[in-house]
């Protein structure tokens, strides 16, 4: 299990983000998962990385609110 | 027996008949094997004990799969001991036939649930780790009477057929992280379910044979293979013609 600090947090769901095809520079707190091409599959794969490393569970509503990075980090921040 | 491979399988249902040959052959393939099993604990163990002779690596893991935290525990246990579960094989399956007025509700939910609901739930634990390894394989024991008629099955029927399109449905979500979804219809195999049918339906077989559980392991085997990459939302028939 990994230390959840803000800019852990962060920086692991960038990583994580960026894996699945966009540039690490477009990966942005304000950047929509729909800019950066992120789909539904992708987001399950995210959830399966916070989940292993932070303990912290995403369901599926949580999915569906989730528009941005932002709302990502902040969420699992403030589960951890 | 092959080179061990990292990660390992699950086959429900695996304490005898076809799960046990799907198993025994995982094993020879490199796997180490989950042998799930609802009842029969000895059988089980007996499996557990066929495999790590030959040199393999086994561990059984018992109770209804159809009970979610069951089924998680499975996988938990099977994750801390042998690795991520890269192949999941649901072949847990049973009957309870009628003509469709006599099927009590309690037959219908039975066999829904053993033969389609536990293997949505395994399917669901399943594929998370399966997409993070970019690797997974899923095989789905179906049945040739999921595809044609058969009365006095209608809800095994029902069973295997939704069984075969959420085969199909799955493959498709998570085909492009290396994840196959395959269903393996056999049909008439000589097993102690099918120790009680009569031996008329053997005429319908143009093979002229019923199968043998390590004909329907052998297809899973190659779904199961690091060949089969480009196999998915298929159904593999194994039934000596008689659907063809």
């Amino acid at each position: 299990m990994s230390t959840a600090t803000p800019e852990a947090v962060e920086a692991r769901i960038v990583e994580a983000l960026a894996s699945f095809g966009p540039d690490v520079e477009s990966v942005t707190r304000e950047a929509t998962f729909e800019e950066l091409d992120i789909d539904s599959l992708d987001l399950v794969e995210l959830a399966q990385i916070v989940e292993d490393d932070y303990g912290v569970e995403l369901k599926g509503d949580d999915m569906k609110n989730m528009k941005t990075v932002g709302d990502a980090i902040d969420l699992v921040v403030a589960r951890a | 027996m092959a080179e061990r491979r990292a990660g390992c399988a699950f086959v429900t249902g695996a304490s005898r008949g076809i799960g046990a040959a799907i198993a025994r052959g995982l094993a020879a393939d490199g796997w180490a094997v989950g042998i799930g099993y609802n009842a029969s604990a000895d059988a089980a163990a007996a499996v557990v004990a066929e495999i790590e002779a030959a040199g393999g690596r086994a561990l059984a893991l018992g109770g209804d799969v159809i009970d979610r935290e069951r089924a998680d525990a499975h996988f938990s246990a099977l994750e801390e001991r042998f690795g991520p579960v890269l192949v999941l094989v649901n072949n847990a399956g049973v009957r309870a036939d009628g003509l469709s007025p006599q099927i009590r509700d309690c037959d219908w939910e039975l066999v829904l649930g053993t033969n389609l609901t536990a293997a949505f739930r395994t399917t669901r634990r399943a594929i998370p780790p399966m997409l993070r390894e970019r690797r997974g394989r899923i095989v789905n024991i179906a049945s040739v009477v999921g595809l044609r008629a058969n009365p006095g099955q209608a809800n095994y029927a029902a069973s295997k057929a939704g069984l075969i399109a959420m085969t199909k449905t799955v493959a498709a979500e998570v085909a492009r992280r290396g994840v196959t979804v395959n269903a393996v219809a056999p049909g008439l195999i000589a097993t102690d379910m099918t120790a009680d049918l009569n031996g008329d339906l053997l005429a319908a077989v143009p093979a002229r044979r019923a199968g043998t559980p390590e004909d329907v392991a052998a297809c899973v085997r190659f779904l199961a293979s690091d060949a089969a990459g480009y196999v998915t939302g298929a159904v593999l028939t194994c039934d000596g013609g008689m659907s063809a």
